[in-house]
């Protein structure tokens, strides 16, 4: 093998220095054009109106952002993502929380059966479960015919055609979709924590559920944090749900942020950049004051 | 003659009436999918859930109402660019943040950081300027660039880096290694599972994904396996055999994925958070 000159007159550690830099310029550059710079170009799009061609400064030029707060669909769709978050997210993780904490348990038999299955859901897409749920909930759908079947209804009920059990449905499909992912991070975590801790609480006569809430919920505190943080972020975004399985619908009564914004934008009708754009930037800030709170937890952990 | 259960066995019952019934919830929509596509629209509706005879005229139906074979193409077209070319760009970054590591690099990689505050909503109508100025709609890279370079990935390499012994690089440069080829032939094959674990990520992400391509690929032509099952659904009236088998075949990869490399998977979303 030849010797590698040392290329440009460099010396070996200036090389290594070029080197490093070099590797890592892809990545940032990519993220640099690929986020950065359209957050900024979002921001600005946001001070104006018009179609999409001719756009011009609003005027007054905060029009989009007084718009926002008198827009009851925009505030419908806040209320109705906050609703989930509030409802899904606690249930969700309690429920992966002691998942894994059962599957932790070395007694249990068939526990690799038992965590493929949990995890399972995670290998659809957001587009199918949603339709699979969409279906499943139909009118003329499994879940109606069963409980006529079962005589617990008189007629069928229209799930998705009602405001509160089309929330319902967007919750228990949000829970299916997402418990098993993160039981996975707490049984990432649990297999960290060394088992002497348990046989010591149990030689010290702790019963199951005293352990589960004084030994392992408090050492697994930074992934709990981590979930809550992941959790919140993703329904503050949600999309594929909203837009797949109730449409929105009906009459707004479950539309989410995102999907909101996408029908001004993408969606039928007119096009408007400017407001969409002012919208999004609202959504931005809940997303980064959370992203922030997530550093400053995080700092303390290390 | 009966089997005793031991008390510790016995003492877990409820435990595993709860692991089975939450199993169950959670397997079940999975097989009403299959068998709903082998099903009849009508039979499906009133509730049919063993296997019928109606698989092939599904199929049929589902050929003749929508191009399922070049949604398929698209879809893997995509996913496995974005896939390599994702993994190759950010394992070069994670390498470079973490083995060349000094404190300029580090202000850098704590910028980059908070690009995951940004939501994917709050870009995409720039975004999608940028593509369409460049003339990029419809295509590959209207569906990729936006999403090969991610912190997350990033931050994956790099934690992953950490046990990445250092003395390998020392002895390669000792060999007259070029750094760059320190990375394809030490690094590369020394960091092959986290390269699985990425792979498959960063796969499943870009199989899944809906909302960006729904607004960059407009065109049928362009038109990737989520959006045509969406597509399938939107009507006025829904024809469910067909429509859980479109769900079956858009499902299909992404499930094997999921069982020949279940681990992978686990450790790829778990992998960039550990302390």
């Amino acid at each position: 093998m030849k010797k590698e000159k040392t290329a440009k007159g460099f010396t070996l550690v200036q090389r290594q220095r070029v080197a490093g830099w070099g590797f890592l310029t892809p990545a940032t550059l990519l993220i640099t054009i690929m986020s950065f710079y359209p957050i900024i170009q979002a921001f600005i799009t946001s001070f104006k109106t018009g179609s999409s061609a001719n756009m011009q400064w609003a005027e007054p030029l905060l029009y989009n952002f007084t718009r926002m707060f008198k827009d009851k669909i925009f505030m419908r769709s806040v209320g109705n993502t906050f609703l989930y978050l509030i409802i899904q997210v606690p249930i969700m993780l309690v429920l992966a929380l002691l998942l894994a904490y059962l599957l932790n348990n070395k007694d249990i038999k068939l526990k690799g059966l038992f965590r493929t299955c949990i995890f399972l859901p995670c290998a659809t897409s957001l587009v199918s479960y949603s339709l699979i749920f969409k279906s499943l909930f139909a009118t003329q759908g499994l879940v109606n015919s069963v409980l006529t079947g079962l005589g617990i209804f008189q007629e069928n009920f229209n799930f998705l055609g009602t405001p509160w059990s089309a929330k319902a449905i967007i919750i228990i499909a949000l829970i299916w979709r997402w418990t098993g992912y993160n039981m996975v991070f707490y049984l990432a975590a649990m297999q960290n924590i060394d088992y002497s801790v348990y046989e010591a609480a149990s030689l010290d006569g702790s019963s199951a559920w005293h352990t589960f809430w004084h030994i392992t919920v408090p050492l697994l505190r930074p992934t709990i944090i981590m979930t809550v943080i992941m959790s919140i972020n993703g329904t503050l975004q949600l999309f594929d749900e909203s837009m797949n399985l109730t449409s929105g619908g009906p009459a707004n009564s479950t539309i989410t942020m995102s999907h909101y914004i996408y029908n001004i934008s993408f969606g039928q009708g007119v096009a408007n950049f400017g407001y969409a754009s002012a919208l999004s930037f609202f959504v931005f800030v809940l997303v980064a004051v959370l992203a922030l709170i997530n550093m400053k937890v995080g700092d303390t952990r290390d | 003659m009966t089997k005793r259960i031991s008390s510790t066995q016995r003492r877990l019952i409820p435990a595993y009436i709860f692991l089975v019934i939450f199993s169950l919830i959670c397997v079940f929509p999975f097989y009403w999918m299959l068998t709903a596509a082998t099903n009849q629209s009508l039979d499906v509706a009133r509730g049919k859930i063993v296997f019928g005879t109606y698989l092939m005229e599904n199929l049929k139906n589902l050929l003749e109402s929508q191009n399922l074979w070049r949604a398929l193409g698209n879809s893997f077209l995509y996913s496995t660019v974005q896939t390599l070319i994702s993994i190759f760009v950010c394992s070069l970054g994670g390498y470079g943040f973490e083995l060349y590591h000094d404190p300029g690099k580090d202000r850098v990689f704590s910028v980059l950081l908070l690009a995951m505050m940004v939501p994917q909503v709050a870009v995409m109508i720039p975004l999608f300027k940028m593509m369409s100025a460049w003339g990029l709609l419809n295509s590959v890279w209207a569906f990729i660039l936006p999403s090969i370079s991610t912190p997350f990935l990033i931050m994956l390499f790099r934690q992953n880096s950490r046990t990445f012994p250092m003395d390998l690089m020392d002895a390669g440069r000792i060999d007259g290694l070029g750094e760059i080829a320190i990375y394809f032939r030490v690094y590369m094959p020394v960091m092959k599972s986290t390269y699985a674990a990425a792979g498959v990520i960063t796969f499943m992400n870009s199989w899944n994904a809906y909302l960006w391509p729904k607004v960059v690929m407009s065109d049928d032509r362009a038109q990737t396996m989520p959006m045509l099952i969406a597509n399938l659904a939107s009507g006025y009236t829904v024809d469910y055999g067909m429509l859980m088998l479109g769900v079956l075949f858009c499902s299909v990869p992404t499930i094997i994925i999921f069982f020949i490399l279940q681990k992978q998977f686990a450790e790829g979303i778990t992998g960039s958070v550990k302390g």
